[in-house]
């Protein structure tokens, strides 16, 4: 289902760049009658820099709190004039999507107008330089919370973007990480068959605002699922699906000490993060095993 | 469905809407504009308009909505009114920018604080600098046949700009008129389907709505001032075929009356400007040399027209249904800068009411001109019928 045209190429994103890889593979899957819409955030900042479009499909920049409306219109002037077989797709960060863009996203799913919204997730307002977002996690420090001495940097947890999107009812949502990309494809693949709207929240490192090399992305991003900090699931008719129950996790301080963001993090701190992730296991025990 | 028929402004201009095949309208709810998107709704459900709805949340969803289906090169609606307009504020340059021949309607309203739903003109005045073409329409008639005239100046090539239609909240959305409904085949002689290159293409695939450095951004923004300012003329050759094939004409940007020998001209904008031309009949037969000069378009602005008109004017007045605090109304700011351009230098006089829906009496029309003719006045801007003293003692 991988193709080997380049649809995403050219562009500015920094080396590692999580969101750029899951762009790519996205437009991988879905080819070249993609209609793409990106608001404000790096994957629009690095590829719409004119003269040079970094997209061979066709894309539009959306106002940072329009994904979800561009992507309605789209459909809806697709419809009118006629076209047929193609994909509506939306791709925006994670303050495009858990913050600003939320109440699109929600008119979005809420009209269940066909197309596959894209969340990649690098846990802070990267494009702007690294100031927090609804989807930063515990612990991390930002520019706009910054751990300074006596401070762990942001006190407050994810939001639930995932359970958020599925309490809407909608045909089919995902998690996926890029260190687990033949999953992410896969969901890619599997959302664009559904009629109407669905969701892949994909978490991608940024090595610049995480403080990882660039050669890490993967191996990180497959810890975060690897420790259970992150977890692989899916939501269709109307329930959640695991994909991964991992017989027991890998450590927690591993994962969270090679990170420059969590540097400042004592190990009290870390036995927090670990008792929030077994409270969200807990939560989620519930969850089908999936097909 | 055509003929003459007794109907409101908001019914109006969705009728013209329907006769234009708007094939994607999406819009979301704020009085006085319901109307217009109730009756739109009505005609999708029953078949009449081949349209597809979208129940946006938010005005500003309507126009990114609006935004995203004019890229595909569909024939884009949407419609609004104060807090609404303004909350989709950043949207509005984007679709200028981006040079997409949206039409909107506006139901002018006053904008919070304090609340109101009545009419005046902050609201779209506030966004003069948008980048979009703003008309504003006298009566439920011109409403209608300016919806549909609307996309012939928004999609022509050498504008490409979204339009902005301006009726006073009330006094034209829900105030009942005779209103001829044209046939669908005049209006489909008249306005082709919208046929355009500039758009997403799936055998063409193109970026749109792009990012543009310093080394060229202005540029872009040069251009779509040229465009702007070909509306000026653009306007009147879409009406020229409009009277042609409709049979009906609203002119140009400006509609002036008895201006031709006036001594005494008053500016107005929208409903108010009937009013104003009954006080000049009022005052020809007293013998004085009244003028009236109703701006059909705000932007561009008709600076040379506008000056022409005046030409033979010893003062002129601006009625103007906002105020740009700590300034004065901003239609008066415009017109000054005409009339300094023009080389034109008469007294101007600012006459700000009609703020939050007060009503402006042809009595008080009749107390501007006065004003005029004395020179009677203080300063430059007076406040209709109504003074307050300062809440600091």
């Amino acid at each position: 289902m991988i193709r080997d045209d380049e649809f995403f190429y050219g562009h500015k994103a920094c080396g590692g760049c999580g969101g750029s890889l899951a762009v790519r593979i996205a437009l991988k899957v879905l080819g070249e009658r993609t209609l793409l819409t990106l608001p404000a955030g790096c994957m629009s900042a690095v590829s719409f820099n004119y003269p040079q479009m970094s997209y061979a499909n066709n894309a539009i920049i959306s106002a940072f709190a329009g994904t979800g409306a561009v992507m309605s219109g789209l459909k809806a002037g697709a419809e009118a004039m006629g076209l047929k077989d193609y994909h509506v797709l939306g791709i925006a960060g994670d303050g495009g999507t858990a913050d600003i863009g939320i109440q699109a996203l929600s008119g979005l799913i809420d009209r269940n107008d066909e197309g596959i919204y894209i969340c990649y997730d690098n846990e802070a307002y990267m494009n702007t330089g690294i100031q927090k977002s609804g989807l930063t996690p515990f612990g991390a420090t930002t520019t706009t919370t910054p751990a300074v001495p006596g401070s762990r940097g942001n006190i407050k947890q994810k939001k639930n973007l995932f359970e958020i999107v599925a309490a809407h009812g909608i045909a089919y949502a995902a998690t996926a990480s890029v260190g687990y990309i033949e999953d992410f494809a896969a969901k890619v693949a599997r959302a664009s068959e559904v009629k109407g709207t669905s969701f892949i929240h994909v978490l991608a490192p940024c090595p610049t605002g995480w403080g990882i090399d660039t050669s890490e992305t993967i191996e990180v991003a497959r810890e975060v699922v690897d420790t259970g900090l992150w977890y692989l699931a899916e939501y269709y008719d109307g329930e959640y699906h695991l994909n991964r129950r991992p017989k027991e996790f890998k450590d927690v301080g591993h994962y969270i000490r090679r990170q420059g963001r969590f540097k400042h993090l004592k190990d009290e701190d870390i036995n927090e993060i670990i008792r929030l992730r077994d409270k969200t296991w807990d939560r989620i025990s519930g969850f089908n095993t999936a097909r | 469905m055509s003929g003459t028929r007794f109907i409101s402004g908001d019914e109006a201009f969705a009728q013209g809407i329907r006769l234009a095949r708007a094939q994607v309208i999406s819009a979301y709810p704020i009085t006085p504009q319901t109307i217009v998107v109730e009756r739109l709704a009505e005609m999708v459900e029953e078949g009449i308009l081949d349209s597809r709805f979208i129940h946006v949340e938010s005005e500003h969803s309507a126009m990114m909505a609006a935004m995203g289906a004019s890229a595909m090169g569909a024939r884009a609606f949407t419609a609004t009114s104060s807090q609404g307009l303004l909350y989709m504020a950043e949207c509005l340059s984007y679709v200028a920018g981006g040079r997409f021949p949206i039409v909107m309607m506006n139901a002018n309203r006053a904008t919070a604080l304090p609340w109101s739903i009545y009419g005046d003109h902050r609201d779209s005045l506030s966004l003069l600098d948008s980048g979009w073409i703003q008309i504003y329409v006298e009566d439920a008639q011109e409403a209608l046949d300016m919806a549909i005239q609307a996309y012939a100046l928004a999609e022509g090539e050498e504008i490409r700009l979204p339009v902005m239609v301006n009726l006073d909240g009330f006094i034209l959305t829900h105030t009942y008129e005779p209103v001829d409904i044209p046939g669908q085949e005049v209006v489909d002689a008249f306005l082709a389907k919208r046929n355009t290159w500039d758009k997403l293409d799936l055998d063409k695939p193109v970026s749109m709505a792009i990012t543009v450095g310093p080394e060229l951004n202005e540029e872009f923004n040069i251009l779509h001032h040229k465009a702007s300012l070909r509306a000026l003329e653009t306007i009147k050759t879409v009406d020229d075929k409009y009277r042609e094939t409709v049979g009906r004409s609203h002119g140009g940007p400006l509609r002036t009356y008895r201006t031709d020998d006036a001594d005494y001209v008053l500016i107005s904008l929208g409903s108010i400007s009937g009013l104003v031309r009954s006080e000049v009949d009022i005052l020809r037969n007293e013998g004085v040399r009244a003028g009236a000069v109703s701006i059909r378009m705000m932007r561009p602005f008709p600076k040379d027209e506008l000056v022409r008109a005046l030409k033979s004017a010893r003062s002129v007045g601006v009625i103007d249904k906002d105020i740009s605090f700590g300034c004065e109304g901003t239609v008066y700011t415009n017109v000054n800068s005409a009339l300094l351009q023009g080389r034109c230098y008469i007294p101007a006089y600012d006459f700000v009411g009609g703020i939050g829906g007060r009503d402006i009496s042809v009595k008080d029309i009749e107390e501007c001109f006065k004003d005029m003719m004395s020179g009677r006045l203080q300063g430059s801007v007076k406040f209709i019928g109504s003074e307050v003293k300062d809440d600091q003692g």
